[in-house]
């Protein structure tokens, strides 16, 4: 153990191994913060609306669209229109049914398993890395996949765009007042209803394009929906729900324990992702960053 | 997809019919259809295989217009969704409401095991997929019979290639932790390491690893060569990621029988050619019952066949020959599995016979992935004959040890 | 008819099926009844404490691999196996509940999802113990007052006992002051400990209760299939036996066990004619929440007092 840490090729090469699975599960925990945040509902179809954004950007690109940055705007749209469509018509009619959302969160989880097996098959479908960033980046002796640097740079980029949504604009003060306090942000006349909605499709195409984004690492492949999922929840654990600031760091947390932690004690590999959240919220229950009781 | 399942409709359905005029035609005593049951995974991860399963048999059956031996034969289909306890479910099924006479399947170890009793109980003749090595070694059951291969069988000439023909000294190995991959990779170990060359970095990532950066980025460049012991989805990423770290051409690829097959295969680009995997199948066999399998297969689904299809087609041909054997009367157990058990076929494979304890001995063929006609296919680049699950060890000798674990044999060689 | 005349023929209809129904469906009626106690025993946190556990199948899976372990490993009769299994799961529960309920809602969900993982991923890694993905097999039924069940009519009637004995004992529990209690913490847990009730308390001991009764299960569940793999652990374990109750109606005492009986339907009788059940229970689930969102037993009470009155 203690020759690999005193490594240097090791330390840099986990570190951005570290940093590139954080930013990828910044991308798939954003969303479902946001949610959570606002609107209280633990949204099991996450992992779902991920694995579904994957499929969606594989058929895109082989039906000719010519980049993976617009294969994924296109399936971010098309998660968020789908997200919005659950919101309205199932999710809003359950508001303050905190069980009856697990049950149909889970159950529409079921369907999207089982539709995305009999749309796309059993087998892995690769999603191809740009032709841009294909190659290593070679520098200082170092190997390492260039596109995962822009997986990281892209998280960066979309965690300041929420950033500056929520702080920002108009929208995000509504946001804020309703994860805040939400009884007065309606008698205030906030437009609550469609606030959700707009919040909802936020998430869900966020989710869905996150699915594309990490395409070229992680492929298409039946089960990628209840891989992810348990991911999101720690990290949103981990750092407080409904705070992006938590979400953010929380991801680069578990980045940097996951893959440091499989590496140096791979005995622990299958339990890895749990301990530290189990340790955290054991002692601080709304999570490292969180405002409000969990 | 679609095609597909209005075509297994369609086969179902013409089983069922034939059946049922059988069974009016016929005296009920022994000479009604026989029935087959398919335990398999249609739905959850493990699905592509599973469907492969149903169709390598379909198509086997359909190519015989549903008749084996001079009767009828009627399939039943259960699937597990790849939960043992559900396969345990699904069988009992099988036995005690279709009333199969044998059951081909499953595909995974864990669900073999779990209705290992009860096959037992049942007495139930049953050609497995599963590679679960100690059902047909240590723990044999004696209604048990393999004709794919334990989960070493294949590994053991891979090794023996890499170590005599490739003289490759140094070597790294990972596989999914799980007791399949724990199997090969020791197989793959012990044959390397008795002729002389060193696994010295050895991984075992847990099965629902999203990312592999943590285990490529400490994979040493300084070897041979690495082998893959995968299943399923893990294998296509993990070459994927390995290939984005830019060790393509660094670090030779050699792979086990699951690691590249045709199913990976048809969704794979450059990255993969030249790659060795050893297999006891490949498409491009070109072999006369595989020439007419391999065709109509591919025109049928528009895709290779691999191990998933191959296994329930050639389980078929040794299921038929036993039956030629005994006239057709499965009823008269004792009879049928002592013919199961000394089947001499020609089968896709190749020809195939089977040791003491059931399973197969046969031909393994070392594999390179090329391009041909615009996809990728196995070439068959050389072929260990007649190979058995005990490979070129003394079988009393080889029971002696443990069974292939995580732990055994040790490896002495590893480096940090 | 009267409620008592409803509960006779209903129980002397489940007695008398042995003697009507065939070998498979006895095994998937046996299978109902086990799957209707675990559901039983997770609906008094999810229905009676208003806690939602998506990690209770680390409690049945505990006392299937304990009482399993104990006797491959010990060799120990199920006489002696089985309260040992037992009052290792209780300890697994009091551990666990001591942790989970640090945190309550989403929070505590995830606790229970969390801890559930760490077991799962042991029995996967300590293949010392647990024989990994083979799972531990070579087992026996006990043979309770020296009757063997290793028949399906017998050891249906074994486990129809038990679950009866079970669930008329977990619904003593609810209509008990400490279930009242309970259903207090649940509604006003603040009022509650105003009123001086120690609601951390209540709440850890039900915690506890639900995994002894889990743990009944899981005896029921190791001496049916002989056998246990770490699925029994898993994610979808968990997540199957919740939607059970939520779907049957939670905070109801036949709620979960309808809940239970339909989603065993489904996933092992339906699955022979439906390529697609997987789809379909999801579908299932979907109608339930929007038609009958508060499950279906309550739903349905509901509908039928509409077209009485």
């Amino acid at each position: 153990m203690l020759a690999q840490l005193s490594n240097s090729n090791f330390l840099v090469i986990q570190t951005l191994n570290s940093l590139s699975l954080g930013g990828l599960l910044f991308l798939l925990a954003a969303g479902f913060s946001l949610i959570f945040g606002l609107m209280r509902i633990a949204n099991l179809t996450h992992g779902s609306l991920f694995m579904l954004g994957a499929y969606i950007g594989v058929s895109l690109l082989e039906a000719g669209v010519p980049n993976l940055w617009l294969a994924a705007l296109a399936g971010g749209v098309a998660t968020a229109v789908l997200g919005g469509l659950f919101e309205r018509l199932v999710l809003r009619s359950l508001a303050g049914n905190s069980q009856g959302q697990v049950l149909v969160t889970l159950g529409v989880s079921f369907i999207v398993a089982d539709l995305c097996l009999m749309l796309w098959g059993g087998d892995p479908l690769p999603i191809q890395t740009p032709e841009s960033v294909r190659s290593p980046l070679r520098v200082a002796g170092f190997t390492f996949p260039a596109y995962r640097l822009v997986v990281v740079a892209l998280a960066i980029v979309v965690a300041i765009g929420l950033y500056v949504l929520i702080e920002r604009t108009r929208l995000g003060a509504m946001i804020r007042a309703g994860v805040d306090d939400m009884p007065m942000a309606r008698a205030v006349g906030i437009p609550v209803s469609r606030l959700f909605t707009i919040v909802f499709c936020l998430g869900a195409g966020l989710a869905g394009a996150g699915g594309i984004i990490g395409g070229p690492i992680l492929s298409a492949y039946p089960g990628l929906d209840a891989d992810m999922l348990p991911l999101a929840l720690i990290v949103v654990i981990l750092g407080g729900v409904g705070s992006l600031a938590g979400a953010f760091i929380g991801s680069f947390l578990i980045g940097f324990v996951y893959t440091f932690g499989s590496a140096l004690v791979p005995d622990l590999a299958y339990v890895i992702l749990f301990l530290p959240m189990i340790l955290v919220i054991a002692f601080r229950p709304t999570g490292l960053f969180g405002r409000m009781g969990a | 997809m679609g095609i597909g399942r209005r075509q297994f409709i369609q086969a179902t359905g013409v089983a069922g019919t034939s059946a049922a005029l059988g069974f009016s035609a016929m005296s009920r005593a022994q000479s009604g259809p026989i029935r087959i049951g398919l335990m398999t995974v249609k739905t959850g991860p493990l699905a592509s295989g599973g469907i492969d399963m149903e169709r390598g048999l379909i198509m086997y059956l359909k190519a015989r217009d549903y008749t084996l031996a001079g009767r009828k034969v009627e399939l039943f289909v259960g699937d597990s969704g790849g939960v043992p306890a559900t396969a345990r479910t699904k069988l009992q099924e099988l036995v005690e409401k279709n009333r199969i006479h044998l059951m081909i399947g499953p595909l995974d170890a864990g669900s073999a095991l779990a209705v290992d009793d009860y096959i037992r109980s049942a007495s139930l003749p049953t050609l497995s997929v599963a590679a679960a090595e100690d059902m047909t070694q240590r723990k044999p059951n004696p209604w048990f019979v393999r004709g794919t291969s334990t989960s070493s069988q294949c590994a053991h000439p891979m090794a023996d290639y890499c170590a005599k023909t490739l003289k490759w000294k140094r070597m790294a190995v990972i596989a999914d932790d799980i007791a399949y991959g724990h199997e090969m990779v020791a197989g793959f170990q012990r044959v390397f390491e008795d002729n002389g060359g060193r696994i010295v970095q050895k991984f075992l990532s847990p099965l629902a690893v999203p990312d592999y950066g943590s285990y490529i980025a400490q994979l040493k460049t300084n070897i041979d060569g690495i082998f893959l012991g995968f299943a399923g989805s893990n294998g296509f990423r993990y070459l994927r990621q390995f290939n984005e770290y830019g060790l393509r051409g660094k670090v030779q690829v050699v792979g086990g029988m699951t690691a590249l097959d045709e199913a990976v295969l048809r969704n794979m680009g450059d990255e993969a050619i030249g790659i060795l995997t050893a297999c006891w199948y490949s498409a491009e066999l070109a072999n006369p019952p595989n020439r007419t399998f391999a065709a109509d297969f591919r025109k049928e689904f528009k895709y290779d066949p691999g191990f998933y299809a191959a296994a329930t087609h050639l389980e078929a041909s040794v299921l038929e020959t036993a039956l030629q054997t005994v006239g057709g009367r499965i009823e008269d157990k004792a009879a049928f599995m002592k013919a199961l058990r000394s089947v001499k076929a020609f089968t896709v494979r190749g020809p195939v016979s089977f040791d003491t304890y059931g399973n197969v001995v046969g031909d393994v063929f070392i594999r390179q992935v090329e391009r041909k006609d615009g996809r990728l296919v196995n070439t068959v680049q050389y072929t260990y004959p007649a190979v058995s699950q005990f490979w070129t060890y003394a079988p009393q000798a080889f029971l002696a040890n443990p069974v292939y674990s995580r732990d055994w044999p040790p490896a002495r060689y590893l480096e940090s | 008819m009267s409620r008592t005349a409803w509960l006779a023929g209903g129980l002397l209809a489940l007695f008398a099926l042995p003697l009507v129904a065939g070998e498979f469906y006895l095994n998937l009626a046996s299978q109902m009844l086990i799957a209707a106690l675990f559901a039983s025993s997770l609906n008094l946190l999810v229905g009676y404490a208003g806690l939602t556990s998506l990690g209770h199948a680390s409690f049945l899976g505990a006392a299937a691999y304990l009482s399993a372990w104990l006797s491959l490993h010990l060799g120990l009769a199920h006489w002696a196996s089985a309260p040992i299994a037992l009052a290792g799961t209780v300890l697994t529960a009091a551990v666990f509940g001591w942790i989970a309920l640090r945190a309550t809602g989403l929070g505590f969900l995830m606790l229970t999802l969390a801890l559930s993982q760490v077991l799962w991923g042991l029995a996967y890694r300590w293949v010392g113990v647990t024989d990994g993905d083979n799972g531990l097999r070579g087992l026996t039924r006990p043979e309770p007052l020296g009757v063997a069940i290793e028949s399906a009519d017998r050891f249906y009637w074994f486990a129809l006992l038990v679950c009866l004995l079970a669930i008329g004992l977990i619904a003593l529990f609810v209509r008990s002051p400490f279930g009242a209690a309970l259903r207090g913490t649940r509604d006003q847990p603040r009022r509650m400990g105003a009123l001086g009730f120690d609601v951390w308390l209540i709440r850890w001991l039900t915690f506890v209760i639900a995994g002894f009764w889990a743990g009944v299960a899981g005896l029921l569940f190791i001496w049916y299939h002989k056998y246990v793999h770490p699925s029994a652990l898993s994610l979808q374990a968990s997540a199957e036996v919740l939607l059970a109750v939520i779907a049957g109606g939670s905070g109801t005492l036949a709620g979960p066990v309808v809940g239970a009986v339909m989603v065993v339907f489904l996933k092992n009788f339906v699955s022979a004619y439906v390529e697609r059940w997987n789809m379909l229970l999801g579908f299932v689930f979907l109608a339930i929440v929007l038609f009958l969102p508060e499950g279906l037993v309550p739903g349905m009470r509901r509908l039928i007092r509409r077209v009485k009155s």
